[in-house]
């Protein structure tokens, strides 16, 4: 009897537990590790963003304002590139093909631009089609505003969804207690637009007088990182936080993901930001890094090419440079992986079309992950 | 009589000295914002940068010795190893696109602080001169 009692209240403790985030959250390193890495496009110095062709040919952003298109093992500059604010944590981001690229042809492109009467750049995003390596019929879709000279958080990733809506995400540009918070200002949000960048009419703020009617969700920091979940379909982002506060969170329509309001995490200088962690009305994030990782990049592993990977989430580590898995289970972050360490700052990770992984480090290059079996 | 000349001489020297001084606070000043913005999230609040991966800015000796290559490489980027303090780092630093007033103000604060001291005031044309 007396053990029945004490297994019963062990085991709820245990529940308990397994509920509950633990603050302190470690990193693992795993005996097996299913690939080789191959640098396979070399000599980068900040590769942001990669897009896979149907050709089997690669699309890569360099951040200072190069698009390079690697095919057949050579690597070409394509031309006629959007001139970019090249400034702090700004210049030539994302890039992402269209789902039907094959029959359209069209290429999204995020990058910071001047464009506008203030000094310093925002973030914006344009579509174009490549022929013979350049981009030719330029389209600006959107440019947030305004201006501003500060080098931080301009996001921002690319994404499409299964009903082919295209989703941007755009960082709150240092202005944490202007932006993120309002909707009539753009910063600190996930956007939603069609794919020639008008804007759907059932976004959730569209007939609110002043909203930016593009945006989708709010309340970000610094959204570098966002994937399509595999199954669901659902639109998964990653940012970062302050100290000890990068989230990982599944977006939805409306949402506010509470930023500066609530956070996990504290100011660079050990200040606190708030003392909230979670507010009615604001969303709790799936799963928060204590310590920060700096996370950029994101992509769901779906094939069956590295062993037991498949369902588990690949995030680029900037600041401990490394490649990390996180192992999903019943929608809980259960195991963390580092992959790949000392590799350098991993700015973007992505499978591609052969179900193969490609990972985008500073001061390398591409690699892609060769499996061992 | 002759005393004028040598108190002149005085005021002007402590004149000079204040001015210096004062154009080393307001400089510090505006470059502690551009530190905040662009340099704190890879050498952190004090400088002290993050082990084996970003070297430290205070109490460094590399710049300390090295004002020119310090200031070339927050103007134009840097890549590849670099000792300080008798670590070895082998990093890239990307160029911030700051102005040329912008990294004088940096480089001030960054020369005088967390225990670093330097004498002599980093200009804007200081670094306009250096070259890539």
């Amino acid at each position: 009897m007396k053990n029945s009692v004490l297994l019963i209240c062990l085991t709820f403790v245990i529940f308990n537990w397994s509920c509950a985030q633990d603050p302190e959250n470690q990193v693992n390193n795993p005996k097996n590790i299913p690939f080789t890495p191959e640098l396979m496009i070399d000599k980068m110095q900040i590769p942001w963003g990669m897009a896979f062709l149907p050709d089997g040919s690669m699309l890569v952003t360099e951040k200072s304002g190069e698009i390079i298109h690697f095919k057949n093992g050579t690597k070409t500059k394509v031309s006629n590139v959007p001139k970019v604010y090249n400034r702090g944590q700004g210049g030539l981001l994302d890039i992402e093909v269209h789902p039907d690229y094959k029959n359209n042809g069209w290429i999204y492109i995020s990058y910071s631009s001047e464009e506008g009467p203030e000094k310093g750049g925002h973030t914006a995003l344009m579509r174009a089609k490549l022929k013979n390596n350049a981009l030719v019929e330029n389209e600006l879709l959107y440019k947030a505003t305004p201006n501003t000279t500060k080098g931080q958080h301009f996001g921002s990733r690319i994404v499409f969804d299964n009903d082919g809506y295209l989703f941007l995400s755009i960082g709150e540009r240092g202005a944490r207690d202007e932006n993120p918070q309002d909707i009539t200002r753009d910063g600190g949000k996930i956007y939603r637009f069609y794919d020639d960048g008008r804007i759907p009419e059932d976004n959730p703020f569209v007939g609110q007088e002043g909203a930016k009617t593009a945006i989708y969700s709010y309340g970000h920091r610094n959204p570098q990182g966002l994937a399509k979940h595999p199954v669901t379909g659902e639109i998964w982002d990653n940012e970062h936080g302050p100290r000890g506060g990068d989230e990982i969170n599944i977006i939805k329509p409306g949402a506010n993901y509470g930023w500066p309001v609530i956070t996990y995490g504290i100011n660079y200088s050990g200040t606190p930001i708030t003392d909230k962690t979670e507010m009615e009305g604001m969303e709790q994030p799936l799963y928060y890094w204590l310590p920060s990782i700096a996370p950029s990049g994101m992509a769901f592993v779906t094939s069956d090419k590295y062993g037991d990977w498949k369902g588990s989430i690949l995030v680029g580590s900037l600041k401990f440079q490394y490649l990390e898995r996180l192992v999903l289970d019943g929608g809980k972050v259960v195991n963390r992986e580092k992959l790949m360490a000392d590799i350098g700052r991993v700015r973007d990770v992505k499978e591609g079309p052969d179900g193969l992984i490609y990972v985008a480090v500073e001061g390398k290059g591409v690699y892609k992950l060769l499996p061992k079996n | 009589m002759r005393l004028i000349p040598v108190l002149a001489l005085a005021l002007w020297t402590s004149c000079a000295v204040y001015s210096q001084e004062a154009d080393l606070e307001e400089s510090m000043l505006r470059g502690k914002d551009i530190y905040m913005d662009f340099c704190v999230t890879c050498h952190l609040e004090n400088g002290e940068g993050v082990a084996n991966t970003f070297p430290p800015l205070a109490q460094s000796d590399y710049l300390a010795q090295n004002r020119t290559a310090s200031i070339r490489g927050v103007k134009y980027g840097q890549q590849g190893e670099i000792v300080v303090n008798g670590v070895t780092y082998n990093n890239a630093m990307p160029s911030m696109g700051l102005e040329p007033e912008e990294i004088a103000d940096v480089m001030n604060y960054i020369m005088n602080s967390w225990g670093n001291w330097s004498d002599k005031l980093v200009t804007t044309d200081e670094v306009k001169a250096v070259a890539e």
